[in-house]
């Protein structure tokens, strides 16, 4: 009976895990937690991180590591942010050129994308690529303080490279790698979908391996706020978590892929064709034009537990920070890190209880404990 | 074609060229040596600040259209100052490019007093974003902001007029074409048609182009 809803708007990057914000919206989750949910699309990271912190946006779809940058102020107009929670699990592959396949797979690179097995090829691949004397590859990936750019150099160090002196990394926009590996720009990249799929459809790239695959079930996007935002509208956070939590157990149902697939591929959001969208949404993926592979958790949309951050993944991703020279070995910034991927906001707006402790962390070439 | 709209569009620009003229008084004084690159795909736009750069005494004004080769670019220019607007999607690759790249010779920081937060959110407002060089004292880049936020700001201005007038030249090209619609069926002369088309738009509490739109639509749709 004309209930007055509240105002928020929403930053996003056209991706396929914004599908959680566009289901709340499109869906009518928002609506039903008292919120008016406005969707702006956006062109870069740089933009969101900005018009977040200058207060355009409420809130935003963020890569996870962002809002650690932000609020450790290595980044340019830092802002104390918090990610009291994540938006998808998952979703990024590492493309390669066709040609650089080839030969990794002539290599012994495992098809199926194991991640030990295909960088072991492709460090062999570089090697006897500098024995011929011939150029460093060059890898895009769309941010340097993102998972795209973690997943990547672990995956090159676990095979003994070093991303900075073995390969080239620059920052490219999602929408245009793929053309800049038709283009020969990139010889590479660590991409969200539907850009991998973008590649091995136009039989340009091929799929080396996979974030599922690097470090499975680990936080991509995650809710992005300023503190200053979370600490005035302590409610209006709580019940657009609620109401995402319900889009993304929408979204996690197989039954309702064709719709989100449709939904995302239109002209207000991804702009695409939804046969791009639909490999990853229903995990069904083609590493290579012949090759498919059902990787069921390949992209997931979680509304329950495991939508709650953990400080764990903060530290985490702080870690890689300090790895690879973008931050200072520190116990003070450390604890902040856990503190923004704190589950306590996401938990209270739930009502579950204790999570319990936090998981540890566990990428594909850790012992088993 | 929309010739109306064109000339408003000139009036407009002239007028705006007037104003950006005014402003060299302005600036009297802030003449330095800072070379200042411009990366915009708009290349009115761009022109427009290069303009109002140069009026103010800045001789070192490149522009840019396109990120290939830039990390070249910016190596050879080395500049002071980068005015990028915030639509283009390589920002994300020039904040990069800042924190890497040896062709770069000095740390950029973005904007220069992130104290300034009435400035940043004004740039912001207005579409555009700066980067400068550390060291920089902010009196001598805070002109250069603020010119290119006006810039920002009254280019889309123009831009909206431009829309604006456009669109006010379609409402009458479908009023007249509902008009016409009205006197071949009802045999009305023109006069009589439009004030058909009020009334039913008073009528209705409608607007007279919503209700020639409808008539329009309806119309195409029973095949004229």
């Amino acid at each position: 009976m004309g209930i007055k809803l509240t105002p928020v708007i929403a930053g996003f990057i056209p991706l396929l895990d914004s599908a959680v914000l566009v289901a709340a919206k499109e869906k009518g989750f928002a609506e039903r937690e008292g919120i008016a949910l406005q969707l702006i699309r956006e062109t870069s990271w740089a933009n969101i991180r900005d018009r977040l912190a200058v207060g355009h946006f409420d809130v935003a779809h963020m890569l996870a590591p962002m809002p650690i940058a932000a609020s450790l102020n290595l980044t340019s107009l830092a802002v104390p942010m918090l990610a009291p929670m994540v938006l998808g699990l998952g979703g990024n592959a590492i493309t390669v050129a066709a040609s650089i396949w080839r030969q990794m797979a002539d290599l012994g690179a495992d098809l199926d994308g194991d991640p030990a097995s295909t960088g072991v090829a492709f460090a062999k691949v570089l090697s006897a690529r500098k024995e011929r004397g011939e150029s460093r590859l060059r890898f895009g990936v769309v941010h340097p303080f993102s998972g795209h750019a973690y997943e990547l150099r672990y995956w090159l160090a676990a095979a003994g490279l070093d991303p900075d002196l073995d390969v080239e990394i620059s920052v490219v926009p999602p929408q245009l790698m793929a053309d800049a590996l038709a283009a020969g720009q990139l010889d590479g990249y660590c991409v969200g979908e539907p850009w991998n799929t973008a590649a091995v459809q136009a039989g340009t790239g091929r799929i080396a391996t996979y974030k599922q695959a690097i470090w499975p079930d680990s936080p991509e996007k995650v809710l992005g706020v300023t503190r200053k935002w979370a600490n005035a509208q302590p409610d209006t956070l709580s019940a657009l978590m609620r109401a995402i939590s319900a889009a993304a157990d929408w979204c996690a149902q197989s039954d309702h892929l064709t719709e989100l697939a449709q939904l995302l591929a239109g002209p207000k959001y991804i702009d695409c064709s939804s046969d791009l969208c639909v490999p990853a949404l229903g995990g069904e993926m083609k590493l290579g034009k012949n090759t498919h592979k059902s990787i069921p958790d390949f992209l997931t949309f979680s509304g329950g537990l495991r939508a709650a951050p953990s400080p764990t993944q903060g530290v985490w991703f702080f870690s890689q920070m300090v790895r690879w020279g973008q931050a200072v070995a520190d116990p003070e910034a450390e604890r902040q890190a856990a503190e923004i991927f704190s589950p306590e906001f996401y938990e209270a707006a739930l009502g579950l209880g204790l999570v319990g402790e936090p998981q540890a962390i566990r990428l594909f070439d850790m012992p088993v404990v | 074609m929309p010739q109306e709209g064109v000339i408003v569009y000139l009036c407009r620009a002239a007028a705006f060229l007037r104003c950006i003229k005014n402003d060299l008084a302005h600036n009297v004084g802030m003449r330095g040596g800072l070379s200042i690159l411009v990366i915009d795909d708009n290349k009115i736009r761009a022109s427009i600040i290069e303009e109002g750069l140069r009026d103010a005494g800045h001789e070192k004004v490149i522009l840019v259209h396109q990120m290939e080769g830039l990390v070249r670019q910016i190596a050879d220019i080395n500049p002071d100052v980068i005015v990028i607007d915030l639509e283009n999607p390589n920002r994300d690759r020039l904040e990069h490019m800042f924190q890497v790249s040896r062709a770069v010779q000095r740390p950029i920081a973005m904007f220069v007093d992130k104290a300034d937060s009435q400035s940043i959110e004004a740039a912001v407002d207005a579409g555009v974003s700066a980067y400068i060089v550390d060291g920089l004292k902010r009196e001598r880049v805070k002109p250069i902001l603020d010119m290119a936020i006006s810039r920002f700001r009254a280019f889309s201005k123009l831009t909206q007029d431009l829309e604006d007038a456009r669109n006010e030249l379609a409402d009458r090209k479908t009023i007249d074409r509902a008009k016409g619609i009205l006197m071949k069926s009802k045999s009305l002369t023109e006069q009589e048609a439009y004030d058909l088309l009020r009334k039913t738009a008073m009528n209705q509490s409608r607007k007279i182009i919503e209700v020639a739109q409808s008539l329009v639509i309806a119309s195409g749709l029973l095949g004229d």
